[in-house]
């Protein structure tokens, strides 16, 4: 067995039992238009306009993009400018709910005889890849049917911290990751293997796949010892099956495509229901928060909703994070929305958000130690030290910035606490502008 | 409106701050401590404390006049104290105590840019200074019962006298410096600090391997290597001065290198040189070669290995 990650993180899964409760209906959703990686979708509706659940609002832009559909029912209030947490800015379409939460009549399930017809109806439910960054499933089911690949992956190893959201959908709604898995095998004949991949912290998970899946001889189900970050993709695809793929490269580069297992649920839900992908279950949890849950909502739904759902103390609160402790992005604005691919709402007091005293760099080499990918975070510092940007650049390149994965693990091992994750962030952004300004 | 706090992930850290690994090292060397006061007697607890306080107001004067914010509370000073003190003998004078540690922080250290940025160890660096400025007290070590300068086992080893029988050895019965006498307490510190995960096991076992089976090959006899590895500091610089993290590579690969060539060093001076004992001499050559072990030794991205 291959393995690489050595970091045990505290597990904090106090969800990890919990069937998700739905939250009651907003009177708002925001659905900002860039969700993922890959173009913003473009508004086809207007203010005033009356929408249903599941009506389009607005439409993918090209090819690597993804429709988005309104969750609830009532009015478009506005389509305007909306900052995202990321920094970028973007169009949000603003809907009002009229409470009632009327289907929209034109839904029927996709009908489904092909491979292409499997893409087409994915593209159509606005489904994005849940375990990260948000990439559209649809062109991952293209890459699994268009390129060689003998190796479908599912993932459900989350790692973070907290987050029990895949736990469930293995437990709650494990015949539609099977009935998931089963169509994947139906319309992706090439792969010789579809592997789910599981850590070993979710014991009814496991169960219950294996009891469902156990008579397929294409179907493993790999249980994984739990480290961080054994859900990251690269570092997933290499303790399954030894194979590395290069920077810059793509899984499907090396034979795999891998799903999220509940984006994998949400497929055989979409192909039974043609509802497409507008609610969403998170992880509420965190030190602020009182009584943690696993919360199903309109994807839309503020932050604030989602936490006075989960009845957060609103007067000690520091961080609110959109995913983990360790790869999350900090909300500034608690009337931001949830997003396509936000896994988890973390809520986190004010004695756990501060930052924590620094020393300089005592050269521990701990940073490098528990590199997942095998880099020195210190060495990304020194670059950013040097003043011209070219020769920044070129040290940055020899030093594999663009490999860094953001998993976290080097500033969090770091003993002086030195902001590597960050250093890192800037210097990729760094690099990448002046590759872009030397190929222009 | 909730003010929110917004900084880079991750939104967790380690408990395992630089203070506590310094403090671990600390703890470290407490039965070198007290194994040295009773074998030496109580001096060695004022050549320690000297050294250790000199060391923490030296720093904390040099922040003042520098104005720089103030760090003796890591626990970094100290350390530098606690190991300069350690292998010093018994009977050094109060005032070279005293220069010793003042240099090691202001020059070694302070000068350098403060932790982290110095490239020379300062404790051994201090110990080579005194060593050569005040070779007539300084060198050898204090005689156990009497406290006089008396000759090291490895004087005796050169001058071919009698030696202490290897028993007493382990146990520190010997001439020398007050936390370099006692292998058993060294392995102690050396155990609890694998067990803290603030060293990897590896480096000082090299270095002494190194010096043992490079002797075993010159001089053919297992006692002699023996003695070579008991005696003088080898065990103490291996376990305290050639794992401290600021002046070794940061890559283990770069550790093993660098204990391996503190071993060779430490060998060709006794073997060759005209110093019996040579250890902070050889970490302090290997110091200087740190950075280039650490370029030779760059980790390999994950993207750019080749698959298995
Ligand atoms: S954030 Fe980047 S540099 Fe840091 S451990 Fe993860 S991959 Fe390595
Ligand atoms: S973990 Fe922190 S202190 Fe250690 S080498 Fe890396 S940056 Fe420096």
């Amino acid at each position: 067995m291959f393995r690489i990650g050595n970091l045990k993180l505290p597990h904090k899964k106090h969800t990890a039992d919990m069937k998700d409760a739905r939250i009651s209906t907003p009177n708002t959703v925001v659905l900002p238009m860039s969700q993922y990686i890959g173009a913003p979708a473009l508004p086809i509706v207007k203010v005033g306009q009356q929408v249903c659940v599941g009506t389009k609002v607005a439409e993918a832009d090209g090819k690597v993009s993804a429709a988005i559909h309104s969750p609830v029912s009532g009015i478009v209030k506005k389509i305007g400018d909306f900052l995202l947490a990321n920094g970028k800015s973007c169009q949000a379409i603003t809907i009002e709910s009229d409470g009632k939460m009327t289907l929209d009549p034109g839904i029927t399930p996709p009908v489904v005889n092909s491979a292409e017809d499997l893409c087409q109806a994915i593209r159509e439910s606005g489904l994005v890849g849940l375990g990260g960054a948000g990439f559209p499933t649809a062109n991952k089911l293209e890459n699994a049917i268009n390129k060689k690949i003998d190796m479908i992956i599912v993932n459900g190893a989350e790692c973070e911290p907290y987050i029990t959201i895949d736990n469930r959908t293995m437990i709650d709604g494990a015949e539609y990751v099977a009935r998931g898995v089963k169509l994947i095998e139906k319309f992706i004949p090439g792969p010789q293997q579809i592997v789910i991949a599981i850590e070993e912290n979710k014991p009814d998970a496991i169960a219950k796949l294996t009891a469902l899946l156990k008579d397929d001889p294409k179907v493993r189900i790999e249980v994984l010892p739990s480290i961080y970050p054994q859900g990251a993709e690269k570092i997933l695809i290499y303790n399954l099956t030894g194979r590395v793929v290069p920077e810059g490269k793509l899984p499907s580069d090396v034979g795999c495509v891998m799903f999220n297992v509940t984006s994998v649920a949400f497929m055989a839900h979409y192909l039974e229901t043609g509802i497409p992908f507008v609610w969403k279950t998170v992880t509420v949890d965190g030190s602020a928060v009182k009584s943690p849950k696993n919360v199903t909502a309109p994807i839309g739904t503020s932050l604030r909703d989602i936490l006075t759902f989960a009845d957060a103390d609103f007067n000690n609160l520091g961080k609110v994070l959109y995913g983990g402790p360790m790869m999350g992005i900090a909300a500034y604005n608690l009337d931001d929305p949830i997003y396509k691919n936000t896994s988890a709402v973390i809520a986190l007091n004010k004695a756990d958000s501060l930052p924590k005293t620094q020393y300089p760099c005592i050269h521990c080499g701990k940073c490098i130690q528990n590199c997942p990918v095998g880099l020195n975070p210190t060495a990304f510092v020194k670059a950013m030290n040097i003043s011209d940007k070219n020769d920044r650049a070129a040290m940055l390149e020899k030093a594999s910035v663009l490999s860094c994965i953001d998993c976290g693990c080097c500033s969090y091992v770091c003993p002086s606490r030195r902001p590597l994750v960050e250093n890192n962030k800037l210097a990729k952004a760094d690099l990448r502008k002046t590759l872009a300004s030397k190929n222009n | 409106m909730n003010k929110l706090i917004v900084s880079s992930s991750p939104h967790i850290r380690t408990n395992n701050d630089t203070p506590r690994i310094m403090l671990d090292v600390i703890i470290a060397l407490i039965p070198a401590l007290i194994a040295g006061t009773i074998i030496y007697g109580i001096r060695s607890l004022l050549v320690v404390f000297t050294c250790v306080l000199t060391s923490v107001v030296s720093e904390f004067l040099f922040n003042l006049a520098t104005k720089r914010e103030q760090s003796v509370f890591d626990f970094t000073a100290i350390i530098t104290g606690l190991i300069l003190g350690l292998s010093l003998h018994a009977n050094a004078p109060v005032w070279q105590c005293v220069i010793g540690s003042a240099f090691a922080i202001i020059v070694v250290k302070c000068l350098f840019g403060g932790l982290g940025a110095n490239f020379a160890n300062p404790a051994a660096t201090a110990r080579v200074f005194l060593l050569v400025c005040f070779s007539s007290t300084l060198a050898g070590g204090a005689n156990p019962v009497d406290l006089k300068a008396g000759a090291t086992p490895l004087e005796q080893l050169a001058n071919g006298e009698k030696l202490p029988d290897l028993m007493d050895m382990l146990l520190g019965n010997r001439g020398g410096s007050i936390g370099e006498a006692c292998i058993i307490a060294l392995v102690i510190g050396f155990a609890y600090l694998v067990f803290r995960r603030v060293i990897h096991f590896e480096t000082p076992l090299i270095m002494v391997a190194t010096v043992f089976l490079l002797t075993l090959i010159v001089t053919g006899d297992v006692n002699t290597a023996l003695y070579h590895v008991l005696g003088g500091g080898l065990v103490f610089g291996a376990v305290f001065m050639a794992t401290d993290y600021v002046t070794t590579p940061i890559t283990r690969t770069g550790k093993m290198i660098f204990a391996f060539g503190c071993g060779l060093i430490t060998f060709l001076i006794r073997m060759y040189g005209n110093y019996p004992e040579g250890v902070s001499f050889a970490i302090l050559l290997m110091n200087i070669l740190s950075p280039y072990i650490e370029s030779w030794t760059k980790p390999k991205a994950f993207g750019k290995r080749g698959s298995k």
